[in-house]
């Protein structure tokens, strides 16, 4: 009863998704976790989704995994970030009650087939032959799996700072997996430092929210996941206060009692979420900076203030909180830390999230230098898929830019590794235009079909779907005359003559009730919006072709992955360490990689030519 | 370790000239040296030596000839590298070339291989490497000029500055677009300035597209003779290139086919066209040819040196007409029109003058040494980029001005290799507060 298919070692959103999939894929898995109660802990913010994120979640969501389908079952509060603009940069998000939230993730995992799960401390990976061949727990038990997952989070060498306070672990309160972290230096894995840090959690019942402007939740009611069928908690709202210049005093006096000013974290953190203390410090001509108070959940009296993550001492951290317009008696419950740990180097992994140098071994989560619940999630999805088809001769999943946010991240982490925790922008994806979160399922479901990634369920809804969007499809190509419009009420000029109905929805003046009047009532909202926004974007999508083309066909000039690039002449020494780490495996793979000119390109090619003819 | 073979070229201009560079690059540049000058040991690096040169097979003498010797990498092309500088007569070019390819490894180059070497060796990047392919073929000392600075990275230097300016600019409307709930992000103010500057920025480079082509510097100006037969045009074309590239008979219509003639003049180089007179009528069919030419050459001229007594023809897009009273020494023609310029073939009466007149003209048609020049391929990819960055100047769509921006970062990455999105986060996030 100790023998798996796939061992994944960490309960979070990378580890849930990784042996979900797994087993979605007919793998016998394997899920150890320190604590099975703590199984889909959300650790920072209470929130799921936003822009570039909220597409990682639909992504997965295509794929059938969790977190879409846990989010709506925890969520209270709904916003559609960006509602403004074009749906390719609209990102959906949620704020969730942690309780629903880890509650849906554990019940989905307990409904899972061919999924265990393990309470105890993975203690080292036991190797056989040079491979992976399972995970030996504290205690002495040996689990057996020719595929193991790490999904340990901050867990390995986390070390917390508050202030002068000192801690050894990935959460307040929990342990680090030390031993582990160790055995993977030995493994020779490359291993380096980065930091994040978390805010202060508040007493709801000490917030004078009378006070504050108020955030309410969308009216509209869209979903994370389309297999929710409808919103299942009720919604509360949020509340902004800011900083100000009585915060920014206190908070300046105290820098040097900060671990980030004083020398003791020296691991770089990341840009687009920095502490308060690093906004006063860099942004100093600034007034105030805004901050969301967040409930955590219905039934807790927890509020996460988001925008003021810090690592000051407890007394500064509470005066600072003080000086805010509501805050004024409110009661800190959790202070807020800054924790540094250990990460393997992405670039030590190939496109299946597999550590190139130990067979077996694959990686997801903040483990490869990322964060955010999203971006573990996506590659829990990736590295569990792949941990499956190693372990029982599937095909793999593999990913490109030009199809998903999955594919911009996997490609980035692998070829150009991580100098502060990696989250998703939409800015990363070159073909933005073509990777909505509204088209997810049709980009990507036909892959999960084909990896057997899909409940029956999931394949069924996806069917109609399909067919709906197909008979739509079908019917914008027949002609529609100007006049035939403005009968059904669309301003457009008389004499506009007579084109193909998804022509036509590129006015803004005309919906799709104008052209389809018979179709529209019956037909998913969904499919329409995806219909539309298709026709929109049609002319731009069209100009991408030749660049995802020639994408596409850069891949197909291989480079030897045995390559010295030491041995290349012209290469400057950062060039070379780039090459080496990141093995690209083709000519158009190195060209993306960053400060790598044409000629260098040049020159890896005529080396790697001359190589061969030698 | 691979054998590449050494190679040898003529690297300065056309035989027949004052001197003659003959470069060598390679393993065997240092035998090859050896060989030549019959000593044991290699001249001290990078000092000039005169030194007897003879061939190897025979020990016949050559040439005396200024030596130097660079030991690589360092060098211009990161292997070792001899410089024979003779005597530039055919002659001893041709003799120095065969006693370089009896050399044991020796091969003459193909064309542009010193500079594919110097980019295979990283010793210079890719649009350095263009200007030195354009160095090469450049036949004058003001195209030589050019294409150094440009190799020395004045082009780089202004494209990497105008590259800077849309990385910016990106970074400002992906603020827009990812970061659009924090409240240090002023939607409407942001991307007002931002079309703005996208405009003031097309403006710039277009500015700098109607420049002068580095092409310009070897192709060379074309100076076309034009006026009725007989006036004397071959016989000016032949004093001014100071050679017998004419035919030239008292017969009206001896030319009947234009002749084109290049000559130097203070490092700029010009092609003198003569063309059978724009006589408007003729019943012989050659002529009649010959002066359809004669306007097509018209209609290619840079300058137009009209030698008609009438009112010079009007030619679509030409504006450097030079209106020239020729034949000044003949008696019945003392008195010149008004505002002409006299000038006599056989004195030389006005001829300086004529041209320092074409001199001037001349002078917007070639990029000045201080200008970054750019080639055919550098000036197709900074247009893409304008229509671009036009493209985002007029965009509604944030999404779409975006879009517009980054074909317009694109198109610069092609000329000096890709800056990567992380330039734009860094300039992105050192603008804005950013995080929650």
């Amino acid at each position: 009863m100790h023998t798996f298919d796939v061992i994944v070692i960490g309960g979070g959103h990378a580890g849930v998704e990784a042996a979900a999939v797994a087993a979605r894929r007919g793998a016998r898995v394997a899920l150890v976790s320190f604590d099975l109660t703590k199984i889909g802990a959300m650790s920072c913010n209470p929130a799921i989704g936003g822009l570039g994120k909220g597409h990682l979640v639909r992504e997965v969501d295509a794929f059938d995994g969790l977190m879409a389908r846990a989010a709506d079952a925890a969520a209270i509060h709904y916003r559609m970030l960006n509602r403004s603009k074009g749906s390719a940069v609209q990102g959906p998000r949620v704020q969730a009650d942690r309780a629903y939230y880890a509650a849906a993730v554990q019940h989905m995992l307990a409904g899972q087939p061919g999924l265990t799960l393990v309470e105890g401390e993975a203690e080292s990976l036991v190797l056989a032959g040079g491979r992976i061949a399972g995970v030996s727990l504290a205690g002495g038990t040996d689990l057996v799996a020719p595929s193991v997952v790490l999904a340990t989070g901050t867990f390995l060498g986390g070390r917390i700072f508050r202030g002068e306070e000192r801690h050894e672990g990935g959460r307040i309160g929990e342990r680090a997996a030390t031993r582990l972290g160790v055995q993977l230096r030995e493994l020779g894995l490359p291993i380096s430092r980065l930091k994040t840090g978390t805010p202060p959690r508040l007493n709801a019942r000490s917030i004078n929210w009378g006070a504050l402007a108020e955030q309410p939740s969308d009216a509209e009611p869209w979903t994370m996941s389309p297999m929710t069928g409808r919103r299942a908690l009720p919604q509360i709202f949020c509340a902004i206060t800011r900083t100000n210049e009585a915060s920014h005093a206190i908070i300046r006096r105290a820098l040097d009692r900060s671990p980030l000013f004083s020398g003791a974290i020296d691991a770089q953190g990341p840009r687009y979420c920095p502490s308060i203390e690093d906004k006063i410090h860099r942004f100093g001509d600034r007034d105030g900076h805004q901050v969301f108070l967040e409930p955590e959940g219905l039934a807790t009296n927890l509020v996460y203030p988001n925008g003021i993550s810090t690592s000051l001492p407890t007394d500064v951290q509470l005066d600072m909180v003080r000086s805010m317009a509501g805050l004024e008696r409110c009661e800190i419950v959790v202070p807020g830390y800054a924790v540094e740990y250990d990460h393997v180097d992405p670039r030590s992994l190939d496109r299946r999230l597999a550590a190139s140098d130990i067979p077996g071994l694959f990686c997801a989560g903040q483990i490869n230098g990322t964060t955010g619940y999203e971006e573990a999630a996506g590659q829990g999805l990736i590295a569990g898929a792949n941990a499956a088809a190693d372990a029982m001769g599937l095909e793999p999943l593999v990913v490109d830019r030009a199809a998903s946010y999955l594919g911009v991240m996997i490609d980035d982490l692998v070829l150009q590794g991580v100098t502060e925790p990696y989250r998703m922008l939409t800015s990363r994806a070159e073909f933005r235009l073509r990777l909505r979160a509204n088209n997810a399922e049709t980009r990507l479901t036909p892959i999960a079909e084909r990896l057997g990634c899909l409940t029956e369920d999931r394949r069924l809804r996806f069917r109609k779907r399909m067919d709906a969007k197909a008979r739509i499809e079908h019917a914008l190509e027949r002609p529609v005359s100007a006049h035939a419009l403005r009968q059904r009420g669309a301003d457009v000029p008389l004499d506009a003559g007579t084109d193909r109905g998804s022509a036509w929805l590129r006015f803004p003046a005309v919906s799709p009730a104008h052209v389809l009047p018979d179709a529209v009532s019956d037909t998913d909202p969904s499919v329409l919006d995806e219909v539309i926004e298709d026709a929109r974007y049609a002319p731009y999508l069209a100009r991408q072709e030749g660049e995802v083309a020639e994408l596409r066909a850069n891949e197909s000039l291989p480079l030897p992955q045995s390559l010295d690039y030491a041995m290349v002449p012209g290469l400057s020494a950062e060039m070379i360490e780039r090459l080496s780490a990141a093995r690209p495996e083709t000519l158009g793979v190195a060209g993306r990689i960053r400060g790598i000119t044409p000629a260098a390109l040049s020159a890896i090619l005529l080396h790697s030519k001359r190589r061969n003819a030698a | 370790m691979h054998v590449v073979d050494t190679i040898f070229a003529l690297s300065s201009g056309l035989p027949p000239a004052g001197i003659g560079v003959i470069r060598v690059s390679g393993a065997a540049a240092g035998d090859a040296l050896l060989a030549l000058t019959g000593r044991d040991s290699l001249p001290t690096q990078r000092k000039a030596v005169l030194r007897r040169i003879v061939d190897p097979r025979d020990g016949a003498v050559l040439d005396d000839a200024l030596l130097l010797w660079f030991q690589g990498p360092a060098t211009a092309t990161g292997e070792d590298l001899a410089e024979i500088h003779c005597h530039g007569g055919r002659a001893v070019i041709r003799a120095v070339e065969g006693a370089l390819a009896a050399v044991s490894g020796l091969r003459a180059a193909e064309p542009g291989e010193f500079t594919r070497r110097a980019l295979i060796n990283g010793r210079i990047d890719l649009t350095q490497a263009e200007a030195l392919g354009d160095l090469l073929t450049a036949e004058t000392e003001t195209a030589r000029r050019i294409a150094l600075a440009n190799s020395g990275g004045a082009l780089r230097r202004q494209i990497d500055d105008w590259g800077g300016t849309i990385v910016d600019l990106s970074s400002r409307v992906e603020a827009v677009l990812d970061h659009a709930d924090e409240d240090d992000i002023d939607e409407d103010s942001i991307l007002d300035v931002l079309r703005q500057q996208c405009r003031a920025l097309a403006g710039a480079i277009a500015r700098a597209l109607r420049n002068p082509p580095v092409e310009r510097l070897n192709e060379g100006i074309n100076v076309v003779l034009a006026g009725p037969p007989n006036a004397g045009k071959s016989t000016l074309l032949n004093r001014l290139v100071e050679r017998e590239a004419a035919i030239v008979s008292p017969i009206a219509g001896t030319t009947r086919d234009r002749v084109d003639a290049a000559v130097r003049r203070h490092g700029v180089g010009y092609v003198f066209t003569d063309t059978a007179g724009l006589a408007e009528r003729t019943d012989d069919p050659v002529e009649a040819i010959g002066i359809e030419r004669a306007r097509v050459a018209a209609q290619t001229a840079d300058i137009l040196l009209w030698l008609g007594d009438d009112a010079p023809p009007h030619v679509d897009g030409l504006t450097r007409i030079i209106p020239v009273h020729p034949r000044s020494d003949e008696a019945a023609r003392a008195d010149a029109v008004e505002g002409r310029i006299r000038v006599s073939a056989h004195t030389g009466e006005g001829i300086e003058d004529l041209w320092a007149l074409i001199e001037s003209e001349s002078r917007d048609l070639i990029p000045r040494p201080d200008q970054a020049a750019m080639n055919q391929r550098q000036r197709d990819l900074c247009a893409a980029c304008v229509s671009a960055l036009d493209d985002a100047a007029v965009e509604r769509d944030p999404i779409l001005l975006a879009e517009s921006l980054r074909a317009a970062r694109a198109s610069i990455d092609r000329i000096t290799g890709r800056a990567d999105v992380e330039a734009m986060l860094d300039s992105l996030f050192s603008r804005f507060c950013i995080g929650k």
